[in-house]
């Protein structure tokens, strides 16, 4: 008897956890609310303010991607992660979303199992050091000792760059961003390598930022972008779509305060469709057709978000300029 | 009721019909219902067991992903700053893994070692009968266990990068002394971490070796004859018998060495003696008379020195007498490299100075000072269960202090101390895995952090991860319960 029971039960279990996770757009409108992983904190990208509200430039494509689906740029929690956690955070499904200075590699992409949706940032690895140290060029670091995150593609573009030149170093693991800081400022390590975007946002916040310097060298292409889970197109298309709504709105000059004025009176077809004016987008990617202009009042169009967070650091917008600037920055049509 | 049952005809042997399983036998009979019990948990466990494997299969096929170990072979592509064994950014990952896992063995080895160390001596301190050092000792027990382990490592560790001076405030300016020197001309301390003097054996080094390893074979003699003669004549060895050991013991020494081992194999280490005496002495034709008198002379004062020395001194004698003689008549064949600052950093690797990082000391440090609070605890528990009686019986018979205590109190003591001493080791085995909090490149580091982050392959490194921790758990605990059976109390 009571070995029937405890079986069914066992058989139960194991049905609900197969049924579980069927797709994650009904998942996250069925709990209310877009669970976003983020760093645990740079400046710049993702931080939180005195209320312990989150902010910057990957928080924003959240606040979108919120403002798009439930339109509330509330409905998202947000999961700090470090660079070992985020993919098993993402795999496991704790959360639905990854936006995290987040590379885009083959293996991540095809044995990881993710899926990029786009690259809302164009970054490459570089090299920051005192200007004390009298160092003016990335090749003259032999020997030196290197602040590296572990679990991220710097390090090993750190040991390809190190091994092709025929140089050697001493690598100083590091878990977070913050922990690399404390390292390098006490002069544990000479050099403190990441993205040339997190060395700014990171020298930004130094006491004397004057008293660094970012060398000229950049080692590797790091193309940034938000990823889900593969299998998961539904959910991926929102996201992807959300961003491109955003580039477009900066092409087009729709801003969040005269995005309401756009839909009254749209400049041309593309700016309707996106707005929900024209045509049936927001319904093929199962949301409500008006999706894109909540995904803009969020936050603003790419180029606000960029100007809201990232130039106060002083970071330029260079390779992520819209395509119309000579920059990569390109939405595929809304059609 | 047995009486009535053997008169009862009906129970009587042969007669009493066999029952008939029925059932319901199983749950009411107790024949049957403790292994009726067993079977079904054992079902079930199986069936949790199947039911986790099964969904586990499941997850990972959704997930698109297989369960092979293929990646161990391929490059890991990432540095390891400490490594043990040869190692770079090409090699496989699973040779990655095994410099995390002697990574983790090192902090453990030396951990268990410190822990020990410390834990002895503020135990026995506890019991101090000075009030000043027995509550210092309570305070260091007390704050020290009760404060999170990690928070431990991190503080060590911030200590150091922040209060040494790094590694370029020990280069000389243009106009000024360097701000930093080396402890004693031979140790840097800086923030990145410290680097030791290491010792470079030249020829002859072998054969100061091979002498340190004859006396302490002759130490092993020494205590069996002067036990052999206490049981022989009931009183201790005289002094200048074991005077005698002492003058004899670094000729033996020598003897038994260059009786044992070819010359080939010393690296023509004892050619030199003889060219050393003479440079030492002098002119060639005092050598023979000043060789002679300044034997008898050495041996006459050895000899003043131990008619009333203590045993254990003499102990340390025999141990060392014969190497350091052996050592400093073949020239010194030993010297250091000093650490050297060159470029960005003091040099390390194989012929410069041993390089000890922050992160390993830190966590060193750390986990040998937190539990060696508990072994502490367990040190005190262990003497305070030895009755007070024991040590006033041995003080009756006039043993001294220090003989009471290795002589009555330590040996069973050790029995009550070794079997929680066990956990304790393994406590700090485990927890050497908050090594990546420093940046120590562990297991956890490497095969547990980097490989698997690169990788993906969560599964497969967590299983081995966890089979390596049970590995060396079991060992250990193998390891001191046999050493447990050999102290522990024989009952006949």
């Amino acid at each position: 008897m009571k070995t029937s029971i405890l079986i069914g039960t066992v058989a139960a279990g194991a049905l609900a956890a197969g049924l579980a996770g069927a797709g994650t757009l009904d998942d996250v409108k069925a709990k209310g609310f877009v669970q976003c992983g983020v760093t645990t904190g740079l400046a710049g990208f993702a931080f939180t303010d005195d209320a312990g509200d989150w902010h910057g430039f990957d928080v924003a494509l959240c606040r979108a991607v919120a403002g798009a689906v439930f339109g509330d740029a509330n409905a998202v929690k947000f999961t700090p992660t470090t660079g070992k956690t985020r993919f098993t955070a993402l795999a496991s499904g704790e959360i639905d979303v990854l936006a995290r200075n987040t590379t885009w590699t083959l293996s991540r992409d095809v044995d990881l199992g993710f899926d990029f949706l786009a690259v809302n940032y164009y970054d490459g690895q570089g090299f920051m050091v005192p200007t004390s140290l009298g160092v003016s060029s990335a090749k003259e670091l032999d020997g030196a000792t290197v602040c590296i995150q572990t679990g991220t593609t710097t390090e090993l573009n750190l040991a390809d760059f190190f091994r092709v030149n025929g140089m050697s170093y001493e690598p100083l693991p590091i878990e977070t961003n913050s922990e690399a800081q404390q390292n390098y400022l006490a002069g544990a390590c000479d050099v403190y390598t990441t993205d040339a975007s997190g060395l700014a946002a990171t020298k930004a916040t130094f006491e004397n930022p004057d008293d660094h310097m970012v060398l000229p060298e950049i080692i590797s292409k790091e193309p940034l972008g938000p990823l889900v889970r593969e299998g998961d197109e539904k959910w991926g298309d929102v996201v992807k779509w959300t961003y491109f709504a955003l580039l477009t709105a900066e092409e087009y000059g729709v801003t969040a305060a005269n995005v309401d004025e756009m839909i009254a009176n749209p400049p041309n077809p593309d700016v309707a469709r996106m707005l929900g004016v024209e045509g049936n987008m927001g319904e093929m990617l199962g949301l409500p057709a008006d999706f894109g202009a909540h995904a803009i009042k969020a936050g603003g169009n790419y180029g606000e978000i960029f100007e809201a967070y990232l130039t106060p650091l002083g970071i330029s917008r260079g390779l992520n300029k819209l395509y119309t600037e000579g920059g990569l920055q390109y939405a595929p049509p809304f059609r | 009721m047995a009486t009535t049952e053997a008169a009862d005809p009906r129970f009587a042997k042969g007669d009493r019909p066999e029952p008939s399983f029925r059932i319901e036998m199983l749950w009411t009979d107790a024949r049957y219902r403790s292994l009726f019990l067993q079977i079904i948990a054992f079902i079930l466990l199986m069936l949790a067991v199947g039911w986790l494997v099964n969904n586990t299969i499941q997850n990972l096929g959704r997930l698109g992903k297989d369960f092979n170990f293929g990646f161990l072979f391929t490059e890991a592509n990432y540095d390891i700053n400490q490594r043990l064994i040869s190692y770079d950014s090409q090699s496989p990952n699973w040779q990655a893994a095994l410099v995390g896992i002697l990574n983790t063995l090192l902090v453990a080895a030396m951990g268990c070692i410190a822990c020990t160390v410390i834990g002895v001596i503020a135990g026995v301190l506890r019991l101090s009968k000075n009030w000043v050092v027995s509550k210092l000792m309570l305070v260091y027990i007390e704050a020290v266990r009760n404060v999170p382990v990690l928070l431990q490592i991190l503080l060590w560790y911030a200590v150091f990068i922040e209060a040494l001076p790094k590694p370029s405030a020990f280069r000389a300016k243009a106009d000024a002394e360097p701000e930093a020197t080396l402890w004693f001309d031979m140790i840097a301390a800086t923030n990145r971490g410290f680097y030791l003097p290491r010792p470079v054996f030249e020829q002859g080094m072998t054969l100061v070796g091979l002498t340190v390893l004859a006396s302490i074979v002759l130490l092993f003699v020494f205590n069996w004859a002067r036990k052999n003669y206490q049981n022989a004549y009931g009183a201790e060895m005289p002094g200048a018998m074991i005077a005698l050991a002492m003058l004899f013991a670094p000729v033996a020494g020598l003897a038994i060495v260059s009786l044992l081992f070819p010359v080939a194999l010393i690296e023509g280490g004892l050619a030199q003696i003889p060219a050393n005496l003479g440079a030492a002495i002098g002119a060639q034709e005092f050598a023979l008379l000043a060789k002679a008198a300044g034997a008898v002379l050495v041996g006459a004062l050895i000899g003043l020195v131990l008619w009333r020395a203590p045993i254990s001194s003499m102990r340390v004698l025999i141990l060392f007498l014969p190497g350091v003689a052996v050592y400093y008549l073949l020239g010194e064949p030993m010297t250091w490299i000093y650490p050297e600052l060159k470029g960005f950093n003091f040099m390390a690797g194989d012929d410069a100075a041993i390089y000890a990082r922050n992160s390993l000391m830190a966590l060193w440090l750390a986990l040998s000072v937190y539990t060696g609070a508990f072994v502490a605890e367990i040190v005190r528990g262990g003497i305070v269960a030895i009755p007070k009686g024991q040590t006033e019986a041995a003080a009756a018979l006039g043993l001294r202090a220090n003989r009471i205590m290795s002589l009555v109190i330590l040996p069973q003591a050790l029995r009550v101390i070794i079997p929680p001493q066990i956990s304790q080791y393994l406590n700090l085995t485990k927890n050497s895995s908050l090594a990546i909090a420093v940046g120590y490149m562990d297991a956890t580091g490497t095969l547990g952090g980097i490989t698997l982050n690169q990788t993906g392959r969560e599964m497969e490194c967590i299983l081995l991860l966890m089979a390596f921790y049970l590995a060396i758990s079991l060992t250990i605990s193998a390891v001191i319960n046999w050493f447990n059976e050999r102290v522990k109390l024989k009952e006949r």
